[in-house]
């Protein structure tokens, strides 16, 4: 890879070990991509969850942070994902006094290497949207579909090791969805509905992505009516990069690279139709059980609109199985002093604030209270949790609060 | 038996030698693995109840999210990973995880490689080279 020399500076080891590590570390990613330089981010993103961690990611954190002070900071905004657990709600939910520990190492380790602990996978929509063309190094998939497709900014998957070494050297190699040429579309999908539901919309992402396939796919979609609101693409986005492992597409005449499917598509580009059946079907395949042991919304963390519609549908209501929302810590304040924490809490029901629910050791969880059945609105959240020994089932909001209530999730 | 080869055009890591895992699948450490028992565990996965442990596994592409990143050091670190990827394809994640956990990885063939290696095969990645040998 060319260098500047600056960056040549810094592999050298002039400015300390830690940014030298992290060069090496990018270098080593961006000679397999066939990278050809780096390209400077304002912003890193980073997924640090100690579930993924683990002791030996810890330690190797706290590796860092023992270099010398002034050589080891970060040196551009630098963010992290939700985190492995709410302190305040750990106990009930069963995680052990081990995890909260790993989790409170971990948390200082960032603090002193100059991260900012936001905690959320919506820094989109709560902490700074990233603009047009604008070169980041977000990590957690779903922020980067939704900033690569609808902000038409510039980012790769990065994950956590990743996005560090990219807030440690401000740059990043520049390889894939950084280059102008790999943001074209490779595909077109025509679907004949629009949802209307955030389930929905996950169902349609989830049915996308798995058409699509693989990370350097990119989709572009027509027959989109009307302009979705950015909880629908949060859902639509975050389930296609699940199913698929896509980080960008197009919606024409919507996003902001496809003013025009010309824009995007080359001519004769193969086309593909996704018909409601289809979304229809992706639902009911999850559908595998009609009791449910617990409902989450969750993945990603809801916003404020998510927690006020979800506070509406619990008044007077009371749940005989457990309900977690699941929010950012920049939201949650606002949902306390709006009152939308306390209506959902009357009914039963739980807010948790920093963590996401399959981040936050879901396995761990699952056998500490004997959770199995899990109704959610998430078709993310649906795709992960089989691999942690859950039956997810995919329903509305509307829906899952009613199986709250009831025990039993009905057939729609 | 004659050794056949097959040439990658991404490779990263040290040159091992062990037993191919193959399926025409896609991976995640978050989502397919139960990474204490070191084994494939989400139903829908083809291999799933399967050990991955010291295996060089052989499979389509990356799937979901970042985690693995992390994940694949984690495993190294407790000696429950894979001996090597090799993969049609790969996304950043998968490559950020082998290069920081110092797992060999291959990837890019001309043909599907998952139909390419058989399962069970005795095989040496050879990343130096860009190549995966059928040795066995």
């Amino acid at each position: 890879m060319k260098l500047n020399d600056e960056e040549k500076d810094i592999l050298a080891g002039k400015v300390g070990p830690v940014p030298q590590q992290a060069l090496q570390h990018q270098i080593k990613v961006g000679e397999f991509f066939g990278a050809e330089d780096l390209v400077p981010v304002t912003q890193a993103h980073l997924m640090a969850d100690t579930e993924s961690l683990g002791e030996a990611g810890v330690r190797w954190l706290e590796g860092l942070v023992a270099a010398t002070e002034g050589q080891r900071r970060v040196r551009i905004a630098t963010i992290t994902d939700p985190r492995g657990t709410d302190f305040a709600n750990a106990e009930w939910l069963g995680q052990t006094s081990a995890m909260l520990d790993l989790e409170r190492r971990a948390i200082s380790a960032f603090e002193a290497l100059g991260v900012a602990m936001t905690n959320t996978c919506i820094n989109y929509q709560t902490i700074q949207a990233p603009t047009r063309n604008e070169h980041v190094a977000f990590g957690d998939t779903g922020v980067v579909i939704y900033s690569n497709s609808v902000c038409g900014a510039r980012s790769n998957f990065e994950g956590g090791p990743s996005a560090l070494a990219a807030g440690l050297t401000g740059r990043t190699p520049r390889y894939g969805f950084h280059l102008p040429e790999k943001r074209r579309a490779t595909l077109r999908i025509d679907v004949d509905f629009t949802p209307t539901s955030l389930n929905g919309w996950g169902a349609l992402g989830g049915v996308i992505g798995r058409i699509a396939g693989n990370y350097w796919a990119v989709p572009v979609i027509e027959g989109i009516e009307g302009a979705p609101k950015s909880d629908q693409l949060k859902h639509f986005g975050a389930s296609m990069a699940s199913f698929g492992s896509i980080a960008l597409f197009h919606l024409a005449g919507l996003t902001p690279e496809a003013g025009q499917l010309s824009d995007v598509a080359k001519p004769g580009l193969p086309s593909l139709r996704v018909t409601k059946a289809d979304v229809d079907a992706l639902q009911r395949s999850y559908h595998t059980d009609d009791a449910v042991d617990v409902v989450v919304f969750s993945a990603p963390q809801l916003s404020l609109y998510e927690l006020s519609d979800l506070a509406g549908l619990c008044d007077g209501r009371r749940f005989t199985v457990p309900l977690l929302a699941v929010t950012s810590p920049q939201v949650k304040p606002d949902a306390d002093r709006m009152g939308y924490t306390s209506r959902i809490e009357a009914a039963g029901g739980s807010v948790l604030s920093g963590m996401c629910f399959y981040q936050s050791y879901a396995r761990e969880i699952s056998e500490a209270n004997g959770w199995k059945r899990l109704a959610t609105n998430s078709a993310k959240l649906v795709n992960i949790l089989g691999g942690y020994g859950y039956r997810p089932m995919l329903a509305s909001m509307e829906t899952c609060v009613d199986a709250a209530v009831s025990g039993k999730l009905a057939r729609t | 038996m004659s050794s056949r080869i097959f040439r990658a055009r991404h490779a990263m890591g040290s040159t091992v030698r062990g037993p191919a895992l193959v399926a025409n699948d896609g991976f995640s450490a978050r989502y397919d693995l139960d990474r204490i028992k070191g084994v494939f565990s989400r139903p829908a996965h083809k291999l799933v109840g399967q050990s991955y442990v010291g295996k060089i596994l052989v499979l389509d592409t990356a799937k979901g999210g970042v985690a693995t990143a992390w994940m694949l050091h984690e495993m190294k670190s407790r000696g429950i990973v894979p001996l090597a990827l090799v993969f049609n394809s790969v996304n950043p994640i998968l490559a950020q995880g082998a290069a920081l956990g110092d797992v060999s990885m291959l990837a890019g063939f001309d043909e599907d490689i998952t139909a390419a290696i058989p399962n069970g095969a005795e095989v040496e990645v050879n990343p130096g080279e860009g190549v995966i040998k059928v040795v066995g």
